[in-house]
C-alpha cells in the first residue's frame, strides 16, 4: 500500500523521432483507483509498463511509496501486474501460478499456502487450485491472474487491459469484481483500458491520454460533464458527445442561425459540445431532421441533422417520431470549446436570460 | 473425409510390406547359420540357431585385442546416442535462449551464421575437426566422440522458433514475480519445451546412434567401437575361402535397431505433439 507519483515522465523508443509519452505528471493517493484511458497508441500502456519497470523511463521520475524506482527491476518495485492475455504459466497448476512470485521471494511455505488459500477463497477459485490454466475458462484465468497479484500483497496493482479478452457479459461482472476487490483490499491501482465505459465505472479518477499527453485528469463524472477538450468530449461517453460548429455574434450563441443562449464570450466561431441526454425532444426548439434511430430498450438514440450539423439525442419517451423533431437544451449544460485549439472555454451566460424558446 | 475404399487398404498393405520386409529378412536370417545363408540366400522363416548367434554376438570377444564384445559396442553406441541427444538439446536450448531473450549486438547475424552451417555437412569440416581434437588429445575418448558434433543448427533453429512463439507477457510476468534469467529459463521455458525436447531427442539420438564416419576417424582403440563399426568389421573378414558371419552381422543389425525403435515408441506421442502443437 503506497502512493505513486510520476514527475515529468516521458518515453522515446529507440529510433523513433517522436516521443510516445511526454511530460506526465500524476500523483496517485494511497488506495486510489486510477484508470488510464485513451485510444490505441496514446501511450497508456507504455506509461503503465514504465511504472511496472518493463520499459525503461526516458525522462522524468517514478516513485512508489516515496521511493524513486526508475532504476529498479520490476521485482524490486513491489508491484503486481495483471496482463490482457493473463500470462499464466501454462505448465503450473493454479496454486503454483499464484505461489510462484512468493516462492521466488523466499516466503515461508506455510505463509504461501495460507495466502494462496485466502486469495482462492476471495476469488472463488478453491475448486480449481490443482487445475492447469488450460482447463479453465477465460474468466477463471483472469481471476487466477488477479489471485497471483493479490497474494503478493504489493504496494500497487497494475492492470493492462485485463478484460479485453473476455466476452461482453463476463466483462461486466469481472469489472464489478475488480472494483469490489480493490475497495476491499484498499490497494493503490492503475488500470489501463481503451474502453471508456470500463474507465467510467471503475475509476476514482480518470486520466485521459491522447498522443502521449494527458488531456484531462478528474473524477469520472467531472470528466463526463466538463470535458477539458473536444478530444475528451468525443472519447468519453456513449453515444459520443455531439460536437457542432456554432457562432457567437453580438452576445448571441447561434447554431445554424438559431439562437441558443445569450453569452458574454468573445464573438467568433466556437465548437459546441452537446450530451445526448441533455438534449430534449419537445414541443418547442430547433428543428432537427431525423436520420436514423437506435433502439436501446430503455431509451433510444435519435441521430439527425440541424442544417449541416450532426447531432445525437437520447429520448426516453418512446413516442412516435416525425421526420423532423424539435430539440431543445438547457443553456447551462452547454460545453463550449475553442474551435482552433479544441480546449474548453467557459461559457459565460449573461443575465438577460429570458427563458428562451430553445 | 473421403470414404476408405479397399484399394486404399491394398496400397497401405503393400507399402508396409515393402517397408517391413527387409527387417523381417534380417531378423529371420539372423537365426540361421552363416553357411546356410551363404548357400541358400536370405530366409523368411525362423531358423534354429538364433539363441546361440545372439549370445555369441553379445558376448564373444572379438577384434585384434580380443576384448570387443557386442555388449560393449552396444554400450558405446548408447553413449554416443544419448550424449548426442542430451548434449545437443542442452546446447541448442541455451543458444536459442540467448538469441531470443538477450538483446546483444549482432544477434541476428550470429543466428544466420549458425543457420548457414546447416548447409555444411560434417564431411566438409571433418579434417579440421579431427585436427582440433587431435591437438586437444581427445582422440579415443568419449568427449572427443561427442563434443565436436554437439553444436546443432537444427536444434538451435527449432528452439529459437519455439521461444519466439512464447508470449512476451510470460517473461514479463516472471520478471515481476522475481524470476531472474536463469530461473525463468529453468522454471518456465524448460517445462514448456518438454514436447520440443522430446522431438529433438528422437532426431538427435538416432543421428548419434547412426554415426559411422566420425567414430571411425576419432577412435582407433577398439574399446570405443560402436555397433555400426562392429557390423562392418564382421563383413570385412573376407579372407581366402572364409565365409563372413552373415548371421552375426544380421544379429548385430537387429540389435542396432532396437534402441532407436524403443526411443521412437516411448517418445512418439510427445514427438508428434512437439512437431504439431505447442503446450501454451
Amino acid at each position: 500500500m503506497a502512493n505513486l507519483s510520476l514527475k515529468g515522465v516521458g518515453k522515446t523508443y529507440g529510433g523513433a523521432q517522436q516521443a510516445a509519452v511526454t511530460g506526465i505528471d500524476l500523483d496517485i493517493a494511497d488506495g486510489e483507483f486510477i484508470v488510464l484511458v485513451g485510444p490505441s497508441g496514446c501511450g497508456k500502456s507504455s506509461l503503465l509498463r514504465m511504472i511496472a519497470g518493463l520499459e525503461t523511463i526516458s525522462t522524468g521520475e517514478v516513485a512508489i511509496g516515496g521511493r524513486v524506482v526508475n532504476r529498479l527491476d520490476p521485482a524490486e518495485r513491489d508491484i503486481a501486474m495483471v496482463f490482457q492475455n493473463y500470462a499464466l504459466y501454462p505448465h503450473m497448476s493454479v496454486r503454483d501460478n499464484m505461489a510462484y512470485g512468493l516462492k521466488n521471494r523466499r516466503t515461508p511455505k506455510a505463509e504461501i499456502a495460507q495466502r494462496v488459500e485466502e486469495a482462492a477463497r476471495m476469488l472463488e477459485l478453491g475448486p480449481y487450485l490443482d487445475r492447469k490454466p488450460r482447463a479453465l475458462s477465460g474468466g477463471q484465468r483472469q481471476r487466477v491472474a488477479m489471485g497471483r497479484a493479490i497474494v503478493r500483497q504489493p504496494a500497487a496493482f497494475l492492470f493492462d487491459e485485463p478484460l479485453s479478452n473476455l466476452d461482453a457479459r463476463l466483462r461486466v461482472t469481472m469489472r464489478m469484481e475488480i472494483r469490489r476487490l480493490q475497495k476491499r483490499l484498499g490497494t493503490t491501482s492503475v488500470y489501463v483500458t481503451h474502453d471508456q465505459l470500463e474507465a467510467m465505472t471503475l475509476a476514482d479518477r480518470l486520466v485521459v491520454l491522447n498522443g502521449g499527453r494527458i488531456e484531462q485528469i478528474g473524477a469520472p463524472l467531472e470528466v463526463y460533464r466538463r470535458p477539458a477538450s473536444t478530444f475528451v468530449a468525443s472519447f468519453i461517453g456513449a453515444p459520443a458527445m455531439s460536437l457542432v460548429d456554432a457562432q457567437i455574434e453580438n452576445g448571441q450563441l447561434l447554431l445554424e442561425r438559431y439562437l441558443l443562449a445569450h453569452v458574454g464570450n468573445a464573438p467568433g466561431p466556437v465548437t459546441l459540445g452537446l450530451r445526448a441526454e441533455e438534449l430534449r425532444i419537445g414541443p418547442a426548439g430547433i428543428p432537427m431532421r431525423v436520420e436514423h434511430v437506435e433502439e436501446l430498450g430503455a431509451q433510444r438514440i435519435v441521430h439527425g441533422m440541424i442544417g449541416a450539423q450532426r447531432l445525437s439525442v437520447a429520448d426516453g419517451s418512446g413516442a412516435p417520431l416525425s421526420e423532423t423533431v424539435l430539440v431543445s437544451v438547457d443553456p447551462a449544460r452547454l460545453n463550449l470549446f475553442d474551435t482552433a485549439t479544441g480546449r474548453r472555454s467557459e461559457l459565460r451566460l449573461t443575465a438577460a436570460q429570458a427563458p428562451l424558446p430553445v | 473425409m473421403q470414404k476408405i475404399k479397399p484399394f486404399d487398404h491394398l496400397v497401405l498393405i503393400l507399402g508396409s510390406l515393402f517397408l517391413c520386409l527387409p527387417v523381417v529378412l534380417a531378423l529371420m536370417s539372423s537365426t540361421h547359420g552363416a553357411v546356410d545363408i551363404h548357400s541358400n540366400g536370405l530366409y523368411l522363416t525362423p531358423g534354429t540357431e538364433g539363441w546361440e548367434t545372439y549370445k555369441k554376438v553379445l558376448t564373444h570377444r572379438g577384434g585384434f585385442t580380443g576384448d570387443v564384445t557386442g555388449l560393449l559396442m552396444l554400450g558405446n553406441s548408447l553413449v554416443m546416442g544419448l550424449g548426442f541427444a542430451v548434449g545437443k538439446i542442452v546446447l541448442s536450448m541455451m543458444a536459442a535462449y540467448a538469441l531470443v531473450y538477450f538483446r546483444f549486438r549482432f544477434a541476428t547475424i550470429l543466428f544466420w551464421m549458425i543457420f548457414f552451417t546447416l548447409l555444411l555437412p560434417l564431411e566438409v569440416r571433418i579434417m579440421p575437426s579431427y585436427q582440433v581434437m587431435a591437438d586437444l588429445h581427445l582422440l579415443n575418448t568419449y568427449t572427443g566422440l561427442i563434443l565436436p558434433l554437439l553444436a546443432s543448427a537444427t536444434g538451435t533453429f527449432f528452439f529459437r522458433q519455439f521461444f519466439r512463439s512464447v508470449p512476451d507477457e510470460l517473461l514479463e510476468a516472471a520478471r515481476i514475480d522475481g524470476a531472474g534469467p536463469v530461473k525463468f529459463f529453468l522454471d518456465v521455458l524448460v517445462p514448456l519445451s518438454r514436447t520440443m525436447m522430446a522431438a529433438i531427442f528422437i532426431i538427435m539420438f538416432i543421428y548419434g546412434w547412426n554415426q559411422y564416419l566420425w567414430p571411425l576417424l576419432m577412435t582407433t582403440d577398439e574399446s570405443f567401437y560402436t555397433l555400426m563399426r562392429g557390423i562392418k568389421s564382421i563383413l570385412q573378414v573376407w579372407v581366402g575361402s572364409q565365409i563372413p558371419d552373415y548371421n552375426e552381422a544380421f544379429a548385430l543389425a537387429v540389435l542396432a535397431m532396437i534402441p532407436p525403435v524403443a526411443v521412437v515408441v516411448i517418445f512418439q506421442r510427445m514427438f508428434i505433439k512437439g512437431l504439431t502443437e505447442s503446450d501454451k
